[in-house]
């Protein structure tokens, strides 16, 4: 029985829950029900710590073994020689390679995508932005093979007159100097990235615009404001922790794209100062395509580069939530 | 200044459906008009045909005239975002942007229109605060959000941030329907004081509101559901209350309805 919704004028005396039966229905655990769902929810969320902390310590743990023997500086060498006795490697070069490819591929989705989102949701007519958000969503079930596979075949023949003009227009800034070589360098990696992190970053964004209270929108409307002015008072500012968490998932992808990349890129173990010149490598490619053959201690290495990887997405991800949490009071949450 | 507004024949539809139908009325400035009814008497429908929000809802659209003094809100050429800067609206659930701050909540109107100084804007967000009898309460925060106020609180933040931009008609759309009774009674004082200075139209199911607030209540009804909404009579509220013209509004007010 509820005392709570007692509604007659002078309720009967009923006896007051002693403090124990307070609690047990404060946890709301007392029911069979109740029970079966707590046990599974609570043992979900055991399984995703536990899972997560496996995955630590197995990278952890294999990366240490590596680390100990690395005769070179494991966060500094320019070289993968884990066949030596003692191995020589360090992961400068992937770290490098995978940030700038991310760095591209999100600079070059992002506005497109947020772009695609208003679009669908404030501008399109319903019969156009429906199927438009059907081939958005088609982009996104492409395996990765086979962005890669086009990536190679159409993507990087193409890309040469876009070089040229960057190199001539550009080219002086350095990182858009071009030595003439096949295509498959960075930026070109950065292009394909941004291509197959659209959608998801597109989808996640729509729905946080659509989502934006209608009422919200007519108080700008009401002030006189143009659609634009709609936009920029009301859907961007509501929509922009959805924002970042959509980038937040693309950057994801990107980070840890592995046969779109090795596919494309021609990799060697060097920095490329100009995005143009072929060269460089990921974390994920350089895992891909050295796994097979390497060998135990080789493995190893390459668990550690994980790591690093690994790593890198989590400092990311806090930096993400960082920014979202700053503007709280102003979110549309409490609105 | 405040300016009259003459309606004449106006008809709205919501794609096919017809919502209200062939309606006509003057209000005069500096002025409180009251629009009472049924739900879904399209009271609210017929007050956004005011400042041309109805067009906006997906399949809207309007036949008919508005007159503001003399210009044709629905005249070919008139732009609908200039029509909004001069008929100001609350609304229903106070709608503060959440994501700004008191002050820039009251400034976001007067950006829109154009380039102030700092010091003209800090001026004219006290002016407007001031005229919403909401600066004293809020003076000392004007950079937090306007999320964080009150109901009551929010919806005296949407009428400063509506009559900072000067309009010449102010529209309110139930306004009071989610306040509680003290901040309701904050409101209809307001009401009191900005008919000095403008054209106020107010929706509401409060008919006690109706006849504190208003100079000239406006009943409206419909025949029956699916039917266009239509306005029955428009008289001085005194009139409306104790003795209208109409058997319909008798029943209404005093609540015998069909």
């Amino acid at each position: 029985m509820d005392i709570s919704t007692q509604t007659t004028d002078a309720p009967p005396p009923t006896p007051q829950p002693t403090v124990t039966e307070q609690k047990r229905n404060a946890r709301g655990a007392t029911r069979p029900g109740d029970r079966v769902f707590l046990g599974l929810s609570r043992g979900s969320g055991i399984l995703l710590l536990v899972i997560m902390a496996a995955i630590a310590v197995f990278l952890t743990y294999r990366a240490s073994l590596a680390i100990s023997k690395d005769h070179g500086n494991f966060l500094t060498t320019f070289e993968w020689n884990t066949n030596l006795n003692p191995p020589v490697f360090g992961i400068a070069v992937l770290a490098f390679g995978t940030v700038v490819s991310s760095i591209i591929a999100m600079a070059l989705a992002v506005p497109v995508a947020v772009a695609i989102a208003l679009f669908l949701t404030h501008y399109a007519p319903r019969r156009l932005s429906g199927p438009v958000a059907y081939v958005v969503d088609l982009l996104a079930a492409v395996p990765s093979i086979v962005y890669g596979l086009w990536g190679a075949l159409v993507l990087v023949p193409h890309m040469n007159g876009l070089f040229g003009w960057l190199d001539h227009y550009f080219g002086w800034t350095g990182i858009f100097d071009w030595q003439g070589g096949a295509p498959r360098s960075m930026l070109t990696v950065g292009i394909l990235l941004a291509i197959m992190i659209l959608p998801i970053i597109t989808n996640v964004t729509r729905e946080v615009f659509r989502q934006v209270p209608r009422m919200h929108e007519e108080a700008a409307l009401a002030l006189g404001a143009t659609r634009w002015e709609v936009v920029r008072m009301s859907v961007l500012p509501f929509g922009r922790s959805g924002v970042i968490s959509a980038s937040m998932l693309g950057l994801g992808r990107a980070l840890g794209e592995t046969m779109a990349v090795a596919t494309v890129l021609s990799p060697t173990f060097d920095i490329q100062a100009s995005l143009l010149d072929p060269g460089g490598g990921t974390f994920a490619q350089n895992i891909a395509s050295k796994f097979g053959e390497a060998t135990e201690q080789g493995r190893d290495a390459l668990i550690a580069s994980g790591l690093v990887l690994f790593v890198i997405t989590l400092l990311v991800n806090g930096a993400a939530r960082a920014i979202i949490a700053r503007r709280k009071e102003y979110s549309g949450a409490n609105a | 200044m405040a300016k009259r507004i003459d309606v004449s024949g106006l008809t709205a539809y919501y794609g096919s459906h017809k919502a209200i139908e062939d309606i006509s009325m003057t209000v005069e400035p500096r002025s409180v008009t009251a629009f009472i009814g049924p739900s879904g008497c399209g009271k609210s429908t017929f007050l956004r045909t005011l400042n041309r929000m109805h067009e906006v809802t997906p399949g809207g659209r309007v036949e008919g005239k508005v007159l503001l003094d003399d210009e044709d809100l629905y005249g070919s050429g008139v732009d609908p975002v200039s029509v909004r800067r001069e008929v100001g609206m609350v609304f229903q659930r106070p709608n503060p942007f959440p994501t700004m701050s008191i002050y820039d909540n009251v400034a976001a109107g007067l950006r829109l229109n154009g380039n102030y100084k700092k010091s003209e804007l800090s001026d004219i967000v006290e002016k407007s605060l001031k005229g919403a009898n909401l600066w004293n309460e809020v003076k000392d925060r004007l950079n937090k959000p306007g999320s964080g106020l009150s109901g009551g609180q929010q919806q005296r933040l949407c009428i400063a941030r509506a009559i900072a931009v000067e309009p010449k008609v102010l529209l309110m759309d139930e306004p009071c329907s989610a306040l509680d009774p003290i901040s309701t009674l904050a409101i209809e004082d307001l009401i009191g004081e900005l008919k000095e200075r403008f054209t106020i139209v107010i929706v509401t199911h409060n008919m006690q509101q109706a006849a504190r607030v208003s100079d000239r209540t406006a009943f409206f009804n419909l025949a029956a559901v699916g039917q266009p909404g239509r306005l029955i009579e428009i008289d001085d509220t005194e009139r409306i209350f104790s003795n209208p013209s109409v058997q319909a509004t008798e029943d209404y007010i005093s609540g015998r309805f069909g």
